[in-house]
């Protein structure tokens, strides 16, 4: 008998033991597929990040002309700037303000740059060879000049060093982004300009200097080489702003009613079941909208931050909608029935108790639901953002480009050599801006985190 | 009572960005406003940029894309500053588009030519050299084609079978879609001529590509045909003189009918596969929006688009004189594009 339960309880030992070695290994085997999965995020993570940095920061850094420049008076022959006089009507001194200017750009700029180049060449240079002297340099850079000169015309007569940019082909020549041993045919620049740059770049004339171009200037295809993100920055920058402005108040309102005061009937189960539709529709079909709406129809204008900012914020709203009923609804009740009891009314325990302590989870919603609207380019590209612009815009009202259509539009120009580097720089700088913006929400999240 | 008095603020703010925007929707557009080919969307942006920094007082043009028939349709929806005010475009404007104009109550349609630009068509450049001709295109392209005199589902997989002069290489070409001005030069230039050779395939059969996946049909720019090309090495695509120009080191051209395509052999017409370049400007729009006449006028000069000009550095074929004054001219006199053209 005694022997018969003794064998007994040997085999259940045994089975359960079997069964643990069983479920030891499952758990070990779902351990490593989990880790295994994490790995493979983190790997293709690295590999995205490696690639675009390594394609994308070396174009920080462009090749550029650091040389003396001499401000010939016999080229410049122009009047003195005109001072404002006394007495003297706004009105009439921007007419003779203009009219300078207007001289100012009939100056043969070029010339003096073309002087400049052949003083450091050393070499007497036939009038055929002064196409491939230009093509050494970027050709807005005659611009840059009047533009100097403008500012301070007591440059007249001097001799200052100044700095210019290469042109795109020269640097996408001495960073090697082109086979050097092609034939002749088949290079942008012709043997006279590469030798020419291979010279100067020996003599420390051109040096591989920080691009303040990429940030300080707009897009250019006259001078691929003075294409900068100046102009894409402030188009987002208006866009993100009306984002905030509109999408914010409208979104926590609307959250803070549906959650704290609408009674729960068949009508709000509708609608919030429509706010998570909407958040689920493709950015596109709000460009589509924005399109027919509000240009089409409401007649805003082509290609503004405006029109941009208002379709990003419909996209932003449902998000932030539900980040702050989430939220909201992680609030627990006793904190309301406390307030309730002790005499609040209830708007009174929403703003004084209730919010404040939903705030962290707000603003981390509304900070990501921002970025990924600066991230958004579909819709853009409907509503006419993906056009070349040139200005800066100074209001929202004025066409301008934004910084991930600027991608787009990068990645779409023909000099590949040149803006293939550039886009991947241009990436660089909006998952920088991206990054920032998701750090602040984590920093504001742990610095109004209330617990309990 | 803070919170309550920061949201009223923020009510405020709101009441008044919406204000804002609807009072400046009346205000008066500065800027002239650019769509269409993304052919001449290169050489319209130059001039714009030039025009921009020469004339300080007038805003550089916003020049946006959406090929020639997306940038006609734009122009084509009416009057207004909302509208924009010129459509480049890579082909001549069509009757139905002219119709469509004029229904909408745009009828002053001016055109303006302003160059050529060839198209060629480019291989990568470890691959073997091509030596085309319409027929050979057409051959590899059309949906049907003759063997022994009978018309079949076209049959070639390998250029060596359509002509054994050329290359033992996988037939696959790389074309721009319909919304493309160059798809329209493609077909009358290339494949037409091609099928005319061809006698037993006639009118619209002459249209028919053949839809077994080796003709690859890409809606965006050329820079996606050329990431076609680095994902498929035997691809051959369709490319502007211009593009093909500044990726030179990547890619190598097809002579066709025995000529290198250059700015030389298209600009003589030598080179068979060319077209003229457009932009369209609203005459309606010439008293409104400042600077329009102007850089109509500043890029037919010959300054920026003739001879030794950026544009000439940018690919374009630079008209001659006359034509150049012709269109001057043209313009000018305010000529409109008749509908029944």
């Amino acid at each position: 008998m005694s022997i018969t339960i003794e064998q007994r309880r040997q085999h259940r030992l045994m089975t359960i033991e079997k069964s643990l070695a069983t479920r030891h290994r499952k758990e070990k085997r779902f351990r490593r597929l989990g880790l295994m999965a994490v790995m493979t995020g983190m790997t293709l993570v690295a590999i995205l990040f490696a690639s675009i940095l390594m394609r994308g920061v070396p174009a920080f850094w462009q090749a550029t002309f650091f040389m003396e420049l001499y401000f010939d008076p016999e080229v410049i022959q122009l009047e003195e700037k005109p001072e404002r006089a006394s007495g003297e009507s706004p009105s009439d001194f921007n007419q003779r303000l203009s009219a300078w200017q207007t001289q100012a750009g009939l100056v043969n700029w070029q010339v003096l740059i073309d002087r400049a180049l052949e003083d450091k060449l050393s070499e007497d240079l036939e009038p055929s060879q002064l196409r491939d002297l230009r093509a050494l340099l970027a050709s807005n850079e005659r611009f840059t000049l009047r533009n100097k000169f403008m500012d301070d015309p007591s440059l007249l007569g001097q001799t200052i060093e100044v700095k210019m940019l290469a042109s795109a082909n020269v640097d996408v020549w001495l960073k090697g982004n082109i086979d050097r041993d092609l034939a002749d045919a088949r290079q942008q620049l012709s043997a006279q300009t590469r030798a020419w740059a291979d010279q100067l770049y020996e003599e420390g004339i051109i040096r591989n200097a920080f691009s303040t171009a990429l940030f300080l200037n707009t897009d250019s295809r006259s001078s691929p080489a003075s294409a900068g993100l100046a102009g894409a920055f402030m188009g987002s920058l208006f866009m993100m702003m009306i984002v905030i402005a509109l999408s914010v108040p409208l979104g926590v309102a609307s959250a803070v009613y549906l959650e704290e005061f609408a009674p729960k009937n068949r009508l709000t189960d509708i609608i919030e079941i429509n706010i998570n539709n909407l958040a689920a529709v493709p950015s596109i079909v709000f460009g589509l909208l924005g399109a027919s709406i509000f240009i089409g129809y409401l007649g805003l204008p082509l290609s503004a931050p405006l029109v941009g900012g208002l379709v990003l914020t419909l996209m932003t709203l449902p998000t932030i909608i539900i980040a702050t009923r989430a939220s909201l609804r992680s609030i627990p009740p006793s904190i309301r029935q406390a307030a309730l009891g002790i005499g609040a009314s209830k708007v009174q325990t929403v703003f004084h108790h209730v919010l404040p302590i939903a705030l962290p989870g707000i603003l981390t919603g509304s900070i990501l639901g921002v970025a990924q609207a600066l991230g958004e380019t579909a819709p853009l590209l409907l509503i006419g953002m993906n056009a070349f612009v040139a200005n800066v815009p100074s209001t929202p009202f004025e066409q301008s480009a934004a910084l991930p259509v600027q991608i787009y539009l990068w990645q779409g120009n023909e000099l590949r050599n040149f803006f293939e580097a550039r886009t991947s720089a241009a990436i660089i700088v909006l998952l920088a801006l991206m990054l920032s913006l998701n750090a602040l929400a984590i920093w504001l999240r742990k610095k109004f985190e209330t617990r309990w | 009572m803070t919170m309550s008095v920061s949201k009223q603020a923020l009510g405020v703010a709101v009441v008044a960005a919406l204000s804002a925007s609807v009072s400046t929707s009346a205000m008066a557009r500065e800027t002239v406003q650019i769509a269409g080919s993304s052919t001449v969307l290169p050489f319209a942006s130059i001039v714009a940029e030039e025009f921009g920094n020469t004339f300080s007082q007038f805003n550089t043009p916003v020049v946006g894309s959406g090929g020639s028939g997306g940038g006609l349709r734009q122009f084509c929806q009416g009057v207004g500053e909302n509208t924009i005010d010129i459509a480049n475009s890579s082909r001549a404007i069509r009757s139905g588009e002219v119709a469509n104009c004029n229904e909408n109550g745009v009828n002053e349609i001016l055109e303006v030519m302003f160059g050529y630009d060839g198209i060629v068509f480019a291989s990568r450049i470890d691959r073997a050299e091509f030596e085309l001709t319409p027929e050979h295109v057409f051959k590899a392209a059309a949906a049907q084609v003759t063997v022994d005199g009978e018309l079949v589902a076209n049959p070639y997989t390998r250029w060596s079978d359509v002509d054994s002069s050329l290359p033992d290489q996988e037939i696959v070409l790389v074309i721009p879609a319909s919304n493309h001005g160059t798809r329209e030069v493609f077909e009358e230039k290339v494949i037409h001529i091609g099928c005319e050779s061809v006698a037993e395939v006639e009118g619209d059969a002459c249209n028919n590509l053949r839809g077994d996946g080796r003709i690859v049909e890409i809606a965006g720019d050329y820079t996606e045909t050329l990431a076609r090309l680095d994902a498929q090495a035997d691809a051959i695509g369709v490319f502007g003189l211009s593009f093909y120009d500044q990726n030179r080191d990547r890619l190598q051209v097809a002579t066709v009918n025995g000529v290198v395509p250059s700015l030389e052999t298209i600009g003589s017409g030598e080179y068979p596969v060319s077209r003229p370049l457009f932009f369209y400007v609203k005459g309606e729009h010439l008293d409104v929006i400042p600077g329009l006449a102007e850089y109509t006028e500043f890029f037919l000069n010959d300054m920026i688009s003739g001879f030794g000009s950026p544009l000439e550095d940018a690919g374009l074929i630079p008209m001659d004189e006359a034509e150049r004054a012709e269109a001057l001219e043209q313009f000018q006199a305010r000529t409109v594009v008749s509908p029944a053209e």
